[in-house]
């Protein structure tokens, strides 16, 4: 197991390194010069050579890709250019939205989804199979921000004053503010503290902060807020992981095993749960890993909509103000927890499957 | 069974010909692929003859024409609206265009974007993976490890990427689209042409003497080609999502192109006065890619022999 956890670990490493070239490459193969970017169009050649010469800009490309890879090992992704902070600050800050609304999105479908496939399989060619596999379907081909704004307009438009009411934006009711955790306990915390930024990014895990704090009134309102965005955003890997689910489960309730357990008199519900779902459980893993990538994207399009200020709105707002140092960062960021969740995907395998282990 | 299969394997041409009609035939004995087919071929005639079924110009404004509002709501005459006033099936868009009119012209570019992208990726990552799967070597390692980057960002992030470099529009975002999906493509060959070149058949050919390019092209990739069909219609669905996404965005199709993303995006602010300009674009969106869906479904099940032997057992 450790061989195995160990040797998948080495494999990653190039992957990352391709990354980080990759986004390199993406900020140099932008059109216009880093220098106008960052100063202005009417910036001087003397005002940008001593940029260039500040940013190392002036240094042979190879030398200039060492730099940026020894600044971003070490946890320096630059400056943004409009908002003049550290991109890495700016990720503190954001990251926990777009956690908090894709780890519910992803709660949400693995508990509506796998259920939903198991019943399926159970049922084959079932009314209840039928309908499930239908919704599926058309789950699967919903454009999300189409979904959005139609939940948007059913929740808070055409239900208001009714009890089903839900806000379509923000994520807490104006007037109502998220005091943070080291805060509300009095610890001396504050800008410059070492180990700061891990404060400020937990006490932004809205949910995570309120319940620690025990303020019940944020939590069902951070709550409410995240309903309508995370049902949206869940649609698509709930229909996903449904289908999964059905399709592993019809493949393992096939086998002699299952014959044998039902044989010998087990409950069908042991049979379908512990024989059936168990070894039904490595391509639901996977799939469940693929679908952070699509999660990511449902994230930039859900944020927008329910103007939530999370990292993929605030990216899509820097690829918009061509804002480069925050698009390289928040890129890199990004695809290095693609990998490292898929890792842990792979990982998990050795955990759901011991046969794994001999490989 | 192989030593009889072989035995008695007949002419390449019968063979691939019934494979086609066995196919074709599981095909539409599956609800789920002939609804899909059935849409696919509506939405295929619709995008033909948008000119006669569309009643007006999917790009004129017609504030200056009619007697119209902008973002008019639906007009239809079967529900008890008044003879005398034109009929707009979907309603006024913000520049007083006919919404109607704007979703019918929309199937010919969300086909368009569908066939063309995969298209695309397909013939990429066709020639990349075969030439990856057939020499083998550094050139394998390079292609792949290539591709496997590529694979490792999510890919609606890696096109706004690319969107990024290329600059806005609809041309640049189908090249986009065509390169995410490219990786996928090239894995699924390179993998085929793994398991088909040390096969009998392939070491016969060699044997009598054609060149690799021939083997290749005319021997190795026909017999990959099934699960580069049912990949090609799966990715269609995917191509025509990420770019109504990217249009909705506004890194897609500009104005005033009846593109159902765009025409979204364009009034989405106006969902909760308008919600009938945000509903039928994204409807028409999300049966199109259901159409994709349901087809490249039935087609995965049809060529799965595995799974037929499930059907006749039932």
């Amino acid at each position: 197991m450790t061989q195995y956890i160990l040797r998948r670990l080495l494999l990653s490493i190039p992957v990352l390194f391709g990354i980080l070239i990759a986004t390199f490459a993406i900020a140099r193969l932008i059109p216009g010069d880093p220098c106008t970017a960052a100063l202005g169009e009417r910036a001087t050649q003397a005002a940008c050579d001593a940029y260039n010469l500040r940013m190392g800009l002036d240094e042979p490309i190879y030398v200039q890709l060492g730099i940026y890879m020894r600044d971003v090992l070490t946890g320096n992704l630059g400056d943004s250019i409009r908002f003049s902070r550290p991109v890495f600050t700016i990720i503190i800050e954001k990251l926990p939205v777009t956690l908090e609304l894709g780890l519910a999105a992803l709660t949400l479908a693995i508990l509506v989804g796998v259920p939903a496939g198991i019943l399926s399989a159970v049922r084959r060619n079932s009314k209840v199979d039928v309908a499930t596999m239908v919704a599926a379907n058309i789950g699967v081909s919903m454009p999300v921000y189409w979904l959005g704004l139609m939940l948007a307009y059913l929740f808070a438009v055409l239900l208001r004053d009714t009890p089903f009411w839900l806000p379509p934006s923000g994520r807490l009711t104006a007037g109502l503010s998220s005091i943070p955790f080291y805060r509300a306990w009095g610890l001396p915390i504050s800008d410059g503290t070492f180990g700061f930024p891990i404060f400020e990014f937990l006490s932004n895990l809205y949910i995570l902060n309120s319940i620690i704090t025990l303020n019940f009134k944020v939590l069902f309102d951070t709550i409410k807020h995240l309903i309508l965005p995370a049902v949206a955003l869940s649609t698509i890997p709930m229909s996903i992981i449904a289908r999964i689910t059905r399709s592993s489960m019809l493949e393992v309730l096939g086998q002699d095993y299952i014959r044998t357990a039902r044989a010998k008199g087990l409950r069908e519900r042991l049979v379908v749960l512990r024989h059936g779902l168990r070894n039904a459980l490595l391509p639901i893993i996977t799939i469940v890993g693929l679908q952070v990538g699509t999660l990511f994207a449902g994230a930039v399009l859900t944020e927008s909509i329910f103007s939530l200020s999370g990292v993929g709105r605030s990216l899509f707002d820097a690829i918009t103000g061509r804002d480069y140092p925050v698009i390289q960062g928040f890129t890199v960021v990004i695809a290095v927890g693609y990998v490292i969740v898929n890792l842990a995907a792979d990982i998990s395998y050795a955990f759901a499957d011991p046969r794994i282990k001999l490989d | 069974m192989t030593a009889t299969d072989t035995l008695a394997a007949p002419p390449q041409a019968v063979k691939s010909n019934s494979l086609l009609q066995l196919t074709l035939r599981r095909l539409f004995k599956q609800r789920n692929a002939r609804a899909g087919a059935v849409i696919l071929g509506f939405l295929i005639l619709v995008a033909i003859f948008a000119p006669a079924i569309a009643p007006y110009d999917p790009t004129l404004s017609l504030l200056d024409i009619e007697p119209v509002t902008i973002r008019q709501a639906p007009c239809i005459h079967l529900l008890g609206c008044p003879e005398d006033q034109a009929q707009h099936l979907m309603g006024l868009d913000g520049n007083a265009r006919d919404q109607f009119s704007r979703v019918v012209y929309g199937t010919r570019i969300s086909l368009f974007i569908g066939f063309s992208t995969i298209g695309l990726a397909i013939v990429a990552g066709t020639l990349l993976g075969a030439i990856a799967g057939y020499a083998g070597g550094w050139v394998d390692n390079v292609i792949m490890r290539t591709m496997d980057v590529l694979l490792a960002f999510p890919s609606f992030l890696l096109a706004i990427a690319i969107i990024t470099i290329l600059g806005r529009g609809l041309q640049n975002a189908l090249y986009a689209i065509a390169i995410v999906n490219t990786p996928h493509f090239a894995r699924l060959v390179r993998a085929s042409v793994l398991s088909i070149k040390e096969q009998e058949f392939v070491a016969a050919t060699r044997a009598l003497g054609a060149s690799a390019p021939w083997i290749l092209f005319r021997r190795i990739l026909p017999n990959a080609l099934p699960p580069l069909i049912v990949q090609g219609t799966l990715g269609i669905a995917g191509a025509i999502l990420e770019a109504a996404a990217l249009s909705f965005l506004g890194l897609g199709a500009q104005e005033p192109a009846a593109e159902w993303g765009t025409m979204l995006g364009r009034e989405r602010g106006q969902v909760f006065t308008a919600p009938y300009l945000v509903f039928y674009p994204g409807f028409a969106i999300m049966f199109t890619v259901l159409a994709f869906n349901l087809l490249g479904d039935g087609l995965r099940d049809a060529m799965d022999p595995r799974l037929s032997q499930v059907s006749k057992a039932k």
